[in-house]
């Protein structure tokens, strides 16, 4: 009897703890969402309140939606944040694919080299990288965003991807060289596939940041044409700050196709650190 | 008969885009950076000045005041992390991975979600909870008979580090959680299984089989940490500006470098103290990863299964 017990108390305190951190980690994100649905008035008479017929109002959407030029600033992040992801995608698996799959002079250095970049932050170097882009005529274009989150991104993207790289049976590849694969066809037909699950994991951890950077659009890309949501929306934060409305809604949408983007990825964001994780 | 071994061009090709990209746009401005820290502007020309930059930041009173102020607050806010979010996130790790819970994912994923919004939100929405003109903190400690705790956190000089490395804290708890949860799945059943049959279950499983066997990932979560936490500038930025009010109580080295580099109301950016400032940093960074690396990481029990 005693035995039965101890599971089930544990189990049910698990779940205690468990639900209060979720409830916590939420209770914001509900704020903001409950409230952008409401009028003015009942944001302030009740904060809590879930909207009812009486205050429901979607004055704030509409406020954002003809006035910001949010839809401007969406497109620019999905812009900067798939391009980087594409770049940093290819050009760290192949690289990754290099350092895993062929033995030469220099490999195990190259490899440092490139993983230097995992524990100092390219931040550090914004002053000349300030310099460079207005040198080369980048600054104010969502080039320069691309080109600098594509270096930020490759090289925990190489560490990863070499790991799981290491892990293709070597049969596999052989058998198509001696089919006459070249090693590019091997590369794009053979092992990408296989390595699908750790590409989701890079991608959840190189997207993110990217999307919510505020540091690198500040300083390379303040101009209206090419701001992104999240220096966009802290501008028109800045600048309607009277108008709740607005910011809630703002705020509301904002968060959206980050969400979507996450589940898309997060199911297979556990299994490629997991996988990872086992040697 | 000796065959000269043919070029393995591929791997060049295969190389190339990565390295060109990472070395043009990240290893050739950090050190463009670290060189920019020993040159000064003297009327219109540039001169080489070696580390007078450093002296003055370290020495000037001007700007030695700002610079500890900041590195000190930068150290508390490390403190607070390591001491605050690292438990919890092992905390909710381990009841993730206990085998039998149930919603599991639901868990997984709603804590995580902070993690994944800007810090525009969280910096906005956290000043809208604090708020004593909104009032949803202060509502709710009145609605538990604590109102008397209510204080305007992120206003007062005393406090307002502290609740912003506690929003912090909230947002990215959902890393150290995902990772140890990883590296919790990864213990092999059989090692489990032996300890039960050896009568050790629970939490004494728990602090005498996994926890020693997470200590590697613990190890790397901290020093991704302190990097993440001396290199943060948005969330701080975004909830007291550049200014990092009240009266500079949180300013960090990440906003220390903004405004010396890109000035702010009546102050012109200086390139060259804030490349000064970043190599600092970059000192600093240096310092902690060689700590970590030389002095725990070597010093870890790798298991092998």
């Amino acid at each position: 009897m005693a035995q039965a017990r101890t599971p089930m108390f544990r189990s049910i305190a698990a779940h205690a703890v468990l639900i209060t951190y979720t409830v916590i980690a939420l209770f914001p994100v509900f704020v903001i969402v409950i409230n952008s649905f409401k009028s003015r008035r009942a944001i302030f008479a009740e904060p809590l309140a879930l909207p009812t017929r009486e205050t429901f109002d979607l004055i704030g959407y509409t406020t954002v939606l003809k006035q910001g030029d949010f839809f401007q600033y969406f497109l620019n992040s999905m812009t900067v944040t798939l391009g980087s992801l594409f770049f940093v995608l290819l050009f760290g698996a192949m690289a990754a694919f290099a350092l895993s799959e062929y033995r030469f002079r220099g490999n195990t250095l190259m490899g440092l080299y490139l993983a230097l970049g995992i524990m100092i932050p390219i931040r550090l170097g914004t002053v000349a990288i300030l310099q460079l882009m207005v040198a080369s005529g980048l600054v104010n274009t969502l080039t320069a965003l691309v080109l600098v989150y594509t270096a930020q991104g490759l090289p925990l993207a190489v560490f990863i991807l070499s790991e799981f790289m290491r892990q293709v049976s070597d049969d596999l590849k052989n058998a198509g060289r001696i089919d006459g694969l070249s090693e590019y066809r091997i590369f794009f037909t053979l092992v990408l596939p296989l390595v699908r699950p750790a590409m989701a994991t890079v991608g959840v951890f190189t997207m993110i940041p990217i999307w919510n950077d505020l540091w690198f659009p500040l300083i390379l890309a303040p101009a209206e044409e090419v701001k992104t949501i999240t220096l966009g929306s802290q501008v028109f934060i800045g600048q309607f700050v009277t108008n709740w409305n607005a910011v809630l809604a703002a705020l509301s949408l904002a968060i959206v196709p980050v969400l979507v983007l996450y589940l898309v990825f997060s199911r297979q964001l556990i299994r490629g650190i997991t996988a990872g994780a086992v040697k | 008969m000796i065959r000269r071994r043919p070029v393995r061009w591929h791997i060049a090709v295969f190389l190339a885009p990565a390295v060109a990209v990472y070395t043009a746009i990240m290893i050739i401005p950090l050190f463009a950076t670290l060189n920019l820290s020993l040159y000064n502007v003297a009327g219109d020309n540039r001169v080489f000045v070696g580390l007078a930059n450093f002296a003055t930041l370290f020495g000037d009173a001007r700007w030695s005041a700002s610079f500890w102020n900041a590195l000190g607050n930068n150290a508390w806010f490390f403190l607070v992390h390591m001491l605050v979010q690292n438990p919890i996130g092992v905390l909710l790790a381990a009841l993730l991975s206990s085998p039998r819970l149930r919603m599991a994912a639901f868990y997984r994923t709603a804590i995580f979600i902070p993690t994944i919004l800007s810090f525009v939100i969280v910096g906005f929405v956290w000043k809208l909870i604090l708020s004593p003109i909104w009032g949803i903190a202060p509502g709710m400690l009145d609605f538990v008979g604590l109102k008397g705790l209510f204080a305007p956190w992120l206003g007062k000089e005393a406090y307002a580090l502290t609740t912003l490395a506690l929003v912090s804290v909230w947002q990215f708890v959902g890393i150290p959680m995902m990772l140890i949860y990883a590296a919790l799945l990864s213990i092999p059943d059989e090692v489990l299984e032996a300890a039960e049959m050896d009568g050790i279950t629970g939490a004494s499983q728990f602090w005498k089989i996994r926890l020693p066997l997470i200590l590697p990932s613990i190890g790397i979560i901290s020093i991704l940490t302190f990097v993440g936490n001396f290199n943060a500038f948005d969330l701080i930025y975004v909830a007291q500006g550049a200014l990092a009010g009240p009266n500079y109580a949180t300013d960090i080295l990440g906003t220390f470098l903004y405004r010396t580099f890109f000035g702010f109301q009546l102050q012109l950016g200086d390139p060259h103290m804030g490349a000064t400032i970043a190599t600092a940093m970059f000192g600093i960074i240096l310092v902690g990863v060689c700590i970590y690396l030389f002095g725990i990481q070597t010093r870890l029990r790798r298991y092998q299964f």
